[in-house]
């Protein structure tokens, strides 16, 4: 059994899995039970200004059969009094030693506020503090929150206040909903945070009431955007993880990262680890399914690391950041294709009409006979399971046009059934930066290009 | 039939045997499947409803849109939702078949019909008048399929029906549990709103020649179906039940029908499982179906057979019926002689040899014969060419007698008939005569 411990910017804590700053760490009683069921830590849900909240609060994004690909809410930070939070911080840190509790902070934007709250959650006794710099609704409207994230310059300035007056470990939480992460990241990096988490909520609609015209969900005929989190993020929430990651200025000062954003199963906690983040935390996917996901988060990661021999986090972490590349800098000689397992193919044809109506026309129908065959040809008189199954054509891949876009790969929905083979160049390696240093005109005219392509045998259709 | 008159013909035992699909049900399994391309549940129904598009359809919430989708290729999709072997066709091409379970295709379609029925969501009207009048004969599903179709294009087609009721089979002769008489009947219904006359009642050669109908119609189509169970030819055959009288009875006429202790069907067939079936939801205590071959050679679906062994139905194999042992007049058992497999007869099975000496008696109190239906008669007496009896046609369903087409059961001289086989009929014939009446182009999705 792999070795799950971490130490974050010296918050220790038994496995990288922390519930993140959210509904399910809402109160000492949630976090409690959280902790019986084996979670490592808990960012404490936002404590700091007085707030009210509203039903109808989450919406959701569900897809097919999948319920809550995403979710996006507006609910506010703790609308429960500020000493009771403080005093179950107090309570739930004293009765679990070993797991990381940290208190999420939001206050309105001076140094004594600030300074204030900071006093009062290291009088609990937790190992550190977030600052919310991400809730992108009703926060933001009265200057706090994602209003805070998005101005590098406030940034710094609120976590200075902040570095000023603390002795645990301050954690600078971002908010997505800007242009670049970096600059938000750089802002703490500057003010000496000691650690850095992403990502924050995404200003989302999530949808409009076909019968009322209604926003979705309706609060009392009105609705807007919310928080949007959940699966359906997880591909952003690993881009700015990585942008930091591959940051210099980021990189350079070795923050740890806490990763987060539709981490739902032990792969994405790898992928995330993979990409540089330290520790993880986790919400939507708990508040789908309770505390009780966090046992095979555990033991998915720890068996994953068995399997590739890493005894501990720290074996690991960060070790895909250097695959992390511009596209100028990709080898433009490097070909694959798709090629489909008759084997395994149960004939859908859903490779076929992606590749035909949207990607290259390369996939042929081949009949039984070996001839190439269109759809939709059959006798109109043939019926029956054993015409329509012994006559079906076999979807094949005509290599030689294939470009290697790997729509296809992407639809098809058995396992193994269509892999993308790695053929030999047909052109020298070369980048798209080296090709503009030493062939400047190839990138810059058509005619240019034109001969280029000649000259290597690259034939697009 | 509004929904008191349904009820009073519905018993515990005698309804329909699944339930309608939950919302819930439908948009779970309408999500499960794949949306093939070109795909083969399409191909492998006779009348190629574009499967995948109605079932996306449901997915979204175009119910309309769906049941649109299935009335296009098949205006009888409520009953083929309910009584296509699907097994054999759309469900058994499923592409999920192989590794999972098949997408529910009838039971979706079902679902969409029901949307579409249970709101009068008008579907279709008929197209502007082209004054050509067709004459089609007999209200069964090929007869509505064409009549339907035709009044699509236009023309104005005229029903002509000698029972009481239209629906054909659907109505008369399949078996509520698989499908209600209200569902044939708001069929019919539904098909006359958009132009077709139905006349029942009429019987051709009696209430009007068919001399009279060739002068006055532009075209004829015949859609008759088959005869009644043909005879055993054995002593007391006066004794035995015609199986389709006895769905008929168990269908509309509930009060009449008799069900004895201890029933034997003699066939092995569909029509005779539901004959077993009825006898045993209907209080029989023991229900036996007597086949002179094996179940290699019986001609009911694999579905079917499993259904009736599970429903407590008894088979004899390899038993050929002599006799109706009668007492006093009432039936008392069927005397039976064993039989051996021999060489492959005209059938294409090997054909039953007896085995002397191996007589015995089955007891039963009842005895129903289901082992086919008589040929179509009218064709002979018309002076229709005929093919092994049944009425023989060209590849536009145009018969020996020019302008004169036919289609479902009555021409099915090979392979199994079936409601969806004579949908597809209609529909074919119905693109035939509109061509030759019109000598234009069948606009796209008639054909």
């Amino acid at each position: 059994m792999a070795d799950l411990s971490i130490n974050f910017a010296g918050i220790r804590s038994p496995n990288p899995f922390w519930l993140a700053s959210a509904p399910p760490s809402n109160s000492g009683a949630q976090v409690h039970r959280a902790f019986e069921a084996g979670w490592g830590g808990a960012v404490w849900k936002t404590i700091g200004a007085p707030v009210l909240n509203v039903s109808n609060r989450y919406g959701a994004w569900h897809y097919g059969n999948q319920k809550m690909l995403a979710i996006n809410n507006v609910e506010l930070i703790s609308d429960r009094p500020l000493d009771l939070n403080l005093a179950e911080i107090r309570d739930v840190k004293r009765h679990w030693p070993d797991r990381a509790v940290i208190a999420s902070a939001m206050v309105e934007s001076t140094p004594e506020a600030w300074g204030d709250i900071v006093r009062r959650i290291e009088d609990t006794g937790a190992d550190g503090i977030e600052l919310n710099y991400g809730c992108p609704h009703g926060m933001s409207e009265r200057g706090m929150g994602s209003a805070v994230g998005q101005v590098p310059e406030y940034c710094e300035q609120i976590t200075r206040w902040v570095k000023s007056a603390a002795s645990i470990p301050v954690i600078v939480k971002l908010t997505p909903n800007i242009t670049s992460i970096v600059y938000p990241a750089r802002a703490a990096v500057a003010a000496q945070a000691d650690a850095l988490s992403l990502i924050n909520t995404i200003n989302s609609i999530v949808g409009v009431d076909l019968d009322t015209f209604d926003i979705t969900p309706n609060i009392g005929g009105k609705g807007g955007h919310g928080g949007y989190a959940g699966p359906a993020v997880k591909p952003i929430a690993l881009n700015m993880l990585a942008a930091l990651g591959v940051d210099e200025v980021v990189s350079r000062a070795g923050l740890p990262i806490s990763g987060m954003g539709g981490m739902s199963t032990w792969k994405d906690a790898a992928e995330f680890l993979l990409l540089g983040a330290t520790s993880l935390q986790v919400c939507t996917a708990v508040m789908h399914y309770g505390f009780r996901i966090v046992e095979d988060l555990c033991d998915g990661l720890s068996n994953w690391m068995d399997a590739h021999g890493f005894a501990a986090i720290a074996d690991f972490r960060g070790k895909s950041l250097p695959r992390i590349s511009d596209f100028k800098d990709f080898d433009l000689s490097f070909r694959a294709v798709a090629r489909i397992d008759p084997a395994k193919c149960i004939r859908c044809d859903l490779c076929y009409v992606a590749c035909n109506d949207t990607a290259h026309q390369c996939i042929d129908l081949i009949a039984a006979d070996g001839s190439r065959v269109e759809p939709h040809t059959y006798d109109v008189r043939s019926n029956g399971k054993n015409d329509a199954i012994h006559t079906r054509p076999q979807p094949r891949v005509r290599e030689e046009d294939c470009v290697g876009c790997r729509l296809c790969y992407n639809v098809c929905p058995v396992e193994h059934c269509i892999e993308m083979v790695e053929l030999p160049p047909c052109q020298p390696s070369v980048t798209w930066d080296q090709l503009s240093k030493s062939q400047r005109e190839v990138t810059e005219s058509w005619d240019a290009m034109e001969r280029y392509r000649e000259e290597h045998g690259i034939h697009i259709h | 039939m509004s929904n008191t008159d349904r009820s009073a013909i519905r018993q515990p035992g005698l309804t329909e045997l699944l339930p309608p699909l939950t919302e819930h049900e439908a948009l779970v399994e309408a999500n499960r499947c794949l949306y093939c391309y070109d795909a083969p549940c399409t191909h492998a129904c006779p009348t190629h409803i574009d499967i995948p598009r109605f079932i996306k359809k449901i997915a979204t919430g175009n119910l309309p849109g769906s049941a649109r989708t299935i009335l296009e290729a098949n205006l009888l999709g409520a009953t083929c939702a309910r009584v296509c072997p699907v097994q054999e066709l759309c469900e058994g091409a499923c592409v999920l078949g192989a590794e999972h379970k098949p997408i529910m295709i009838g039971r979706l379609q079902r679902y969409a019909m029901d949307y579409a029925y249970s709101r009068n969501v008008p579907m279709f009207h008929a197209a502007a008048k082209t004054g050509m009048k067709i004459a089609v004969i007999g209200a069964g599903p090929a007869g509505l399929s064409c009549a339907g179709e035709l009044a699509k294009l236009g023309h104005s087609a005229t029903l002509f029906e000698k029972r009481p009721l239209g629906g054909g089979l659907s109505t008369y002769g399949i078996i509520v549990l698989r499908e209600p008489v209200d569902i044939a009947l708001a069929e019919v219904e539904m098909i006359c709103r958009f132009g077709v006359e139905l006349k029942t009642g009429v019987e051709i050669g009696r209430d009007v020649s068919f001399s009279a109908l060739r002068s006055n119609y532009d075209a004829i189509f015949l859609s008759v179906g088959l005869g009644a169970t043909p005879a055993l030819g054995i002593p007391g055959e006066e004794y035995c039940i015609d199986g389709l009288e006895y769905i008929e009875q168990s269908k509309i006429d509930r009060d009449k029908l008799q069900v004895g202790r201890q029933v034997i069907v003699i066939g092995a067939g569909n029509t005779a499982i539901d004959c077993a079936t009825i006898a045993k939801r209907m209080g029989a205590e023991r229900v036996t179906m007597v086949y002179r071959r094996t179940e290699q050679e019986m001609t009911a679906y694999p579905h079917e057979y499993e259904f009736i062994k599970k429903e407590g139905v008894e088979f004899r194999f390899l038993t050929q019926p002599v006799k109706i042992v009668a007492d006093a007049g009432n039936v008392a058992g069927l005397e039976c002689v064993r039989t051996e497999l021999g060489s492959v007869d005209l059938s294409g099975r090997p054909s039953p040899r007896l085995v002397p000496g191996s007589e015995f008696v089955i007891p039963a109190d009842q005895i129903v014969k289901a082992i086919g239906q008589e040929k179509p008669s009218l064709a002979a007496s018309l002076g229709i060419e005929t093919q092994r009896g049944f009425i023989k046609v060209d590849d536009d369903y145009q018969t020996s007698m020019p302008g004169v087409y036919a289609g479902g059961d009555c021409i099915r001289s090979a392979g199994a008939a079936s409601t969806v086989m004579a949908v597809e009929d209609g529909k074919l014939a119905a693109g035939a005569i509109h061509r030759r009446l019109t000598a234009a182009a069948v606009p796209a999705g008639v054909l």
